[in-house]
């Protein structure tokens, strides 16, 4: 990968150059200025998260005052469990987990892996022509295909199905080819010839050599792959037609016509907050826990999050 | 990179065992080209020249369709200027905004990563719980933001009501998840080599004119990555406007996408939205062609390539 992924997290570059003596004054009004300007954000960028948690544990009163309130008292702890239970979200949460996140994610990375190695360790004739192409679809607005691909799968009768995700997720994606190809690029050569010597297939080499030297890639693919399916929306707001077979995404949709047209004494808006604080948790969490992973893959590869 | 491409005569046994190989091992990714994007993308360039509704078969009517987009069509400029107008003020305003604050959390300052975890997990919380909880704020009645205005007896803005307000709220918002380009950009600048900041030093150059001629410049190649990310990306952002404002008030936030999407999926006109994704595929074709051929005048590559 670039030098991008070992500077990350390193020390402070810039500190020591207003270190000339009498400067100190300016020095510290900077470093005031840096601090107040970086909480400010910080609040600014953090609050609307804050108040969706905050208003999670309103009741209807607390959450149409004026003026807002800051810190709901008493919060509503129940509001997690009814707003959940308002609708079949523990249905919407397993179509998401496992019917979708999981499925789409480990086979783009097995497929992804196994087309990174084809393009990365393998030399065969023709294998940089069909990767710059491989590259070239990244550009490709999948607005384009959008149409066709629909009328393909409606006609293999995979509507209200999850297959129009999971199947393709079989062939790889340009995406983790690319990135898990980079990365199979650094790992020496020699390591796969000795291998290649004992005896050991490609498939082998892929498994026993470079799958375990290639953990940062395959953290990365694995947390963005599942990221993108999590908050995936238009997705199955096209394919998927039926109230039972909703992802997340969709499923707190309902939560806001709810909230829209009921008006002010239905719990609509604590009950959504409540809701989508649940769903963007597991990403937060796995944020906080995978931080590295998350700052490395965007800063080396430039993956949107 | 280029191994064993130049073309040989015979073959010997370990290269045809490669090449065949290597074929193997990219297929999935081949087929997977051939089945769901290059086949989907003729398709989709064939519907456009036809009159089709999923029903009955496609009529073949030639340009029929673009024609009638950039004449007849009573929607569709307004759309393009809903969609320029938000790319063209969010994407610049995005890059000023990450930028800057890449700038304050490079500075020598404790709790980088805390901050930067602030600003970056915005862009990573699923798009429909961010519109749900900005959709909660932004309200005319109960939002935060006017509840405060109201507190202090001002007027309140009607953040997403009001058509003239209601791009710049999306706009706002986008901003908001610019976290992605903010990492991007913190690792590019801890990658400015030091001794160019000394270098400066010496020469006397203050720290407006360390950043100009020192920071800019070393960081132009992604500034230029992350402006042609931007584009892709804004002119195809859908869920936030299709779940915030629905392209309402009066079609103000009617965005190119969340058009494309309603004439495919709600009035079946499937030539038409072929049509306007083509039309979407050489817009961003053209800005990333411009965007590119301009960098040899504004992109420093630090001397080298």
């Amino acid at each position: 990968m670039t030098s991008a992924s070992q500077t990350v997290g390193s020390k402070p570059q810039l500190q020591q150059h207003t270190r000339t003596g009498s400067l100190s004054a300016t020095k510290w009004i900077t470093r005031f200025l840096v601090y107040a300007m970086l909480i400010l954000l910080g609040i600014t960028w953090i609050f609307p998260l804050y108040w969706m948690i905050i208003s999670a544990l309103k009741d209807d009163p607390q959450i149409y005052t004026v003026p807002p309130v800051l810190i709901p008292n008493p919060a509503f702890w129940n509001n997690f469990y009814d707003g959940w239970m308002r609708y079949d979200f523990n249905r919407a949460a397993f179509n998401s987990v496992f019917l979708y996140s999981v499925p789409v994610t480990i086979f783009t990375l097995v497929s992804s892996m196994v087309v990174a190695y084809g393009f990365a360790k393998i030399p065969w004739r023709g294998r940089d022509a069909l990767f710059w192409v491989c590259i070239a679809t990244m550009m490709l607005p999948w607005q384009v295909t959008m149409v066709p691909l629909f009328i393909i799968f409606k006609n293999l009768g995979w509507i209200n199905t999850y297959l129009p995700f999971v199947v393709p997720s079989l062939f790889g994606s340009a995406y983790f080819i690319f990135l898990l190809r980079q990365f199979f690029l650094s790992i020496p050569e020699e390591l796969s010839d000795a291998a290649r010597i004992d005896g050991a297939s490609e498939i082998g080499i892929l498994w026993r050599i470079i799958v375990p030297l290639s953990k940062p890639a395959i953290a990365v693919v694995l947390l963005f792959r599942f990221l993108w399916s999590w908050n995936d929306y238009l997705g199955p707001l096209i394919y998927i037609n039926s109230e039972a077979m909703q992802p997340l995404a969709l499923a707190i949709y309902r939560l806001r016509t709810l909230a829209t047209s009921m008006g002010t004494t239905s719990m609509a808006y604590p009950h959504l907050m409540a809701v989508s604080t649940l769903v963007a948790l597991p990403i937060i969490l796995i944020f906080i826990f995978a931080q590295r992973t998350f700052i490395e893959g965007i800063s080396t590869t430039g993956l949107k999050g | 990179m280029a191994v064993a491409t130049a073309p040989r005569r015979g073959m010997t046994k370990t290269e045809r065992r490669n090449q065949i190989l290597g074929l193997l091992f990219i297929s999935p990714w081949l087929i997977g080209f051939l089945l769901f994007a290059l086949f989907p993308l003729l398709a989709s360039l064939y519907y456009s020249m036809t009159n089709y509704d999923f029903i009955r078969d496609p009529q073949f009517i030639g340009l029929t369709n673009y024609v009638r987009l950039f004449t007849i069509d009573p929607d569709f400029w307004t759309v393009m200027y809903n969609t320029v107008y938000y790319v063209g003020f969010g994407v610049p305003l995005g890059i000023a905004v990450a930028f800057l604050i890449a700038n304050l959390l490079n500075s020598d300052i404790r709790g980088r990563t805390f901050f930067r975890s602030i600003i970056y997990i915005p862009s990573i919380v699923p798009a429909v719980c961010a519109a749900m909880v900005w959709l909660f704020i932004l309200n005319v009645q109960y939002g935060a933001i006017n509840g405060i205005l109201k507190t202090m007896g001002w007027a309140t803005i009607p953040f997403l009501s009001s058509p003239d307000l209601a791009k710049p709220s999306l706009i706002m918002i986008y901003v908001w998840a610019q976290g992605t380009a903010v990492v991007i950009f913190l690792a590019a600048l801890q990658d400015v080599p030091r001794s160019l900041y000394d270098a400066a030093l010496v020469d006397g150059a203050n720290a407006w004119a360390r950043f100009w001629n020192v920071t800019v410049p070393m960081c132009t190649p992604v500034i230029l990555f992350n402006f042609i990310m931007g584009i892709i990306t804004a002119f195809q952002d859908f869920t936030l406007p299709f779940v915030l404002t629905g392209g309402g008030p009066m079609k103000s936030t009617e965005f190119y996408v969340v058009s494309l999407y309603r004439n495919a999926f709600v009035q079946f006109s499937i030539g038409k939205a072929s049509a306007m994704a083509w039309i979407l595929f050489l817009i961003i074709l053209v800005f990333s062609v411009i965007l590119f051929r301009s960098s040899a005048r504004w992109v420093y590559y630090g001397g080298e390539k």
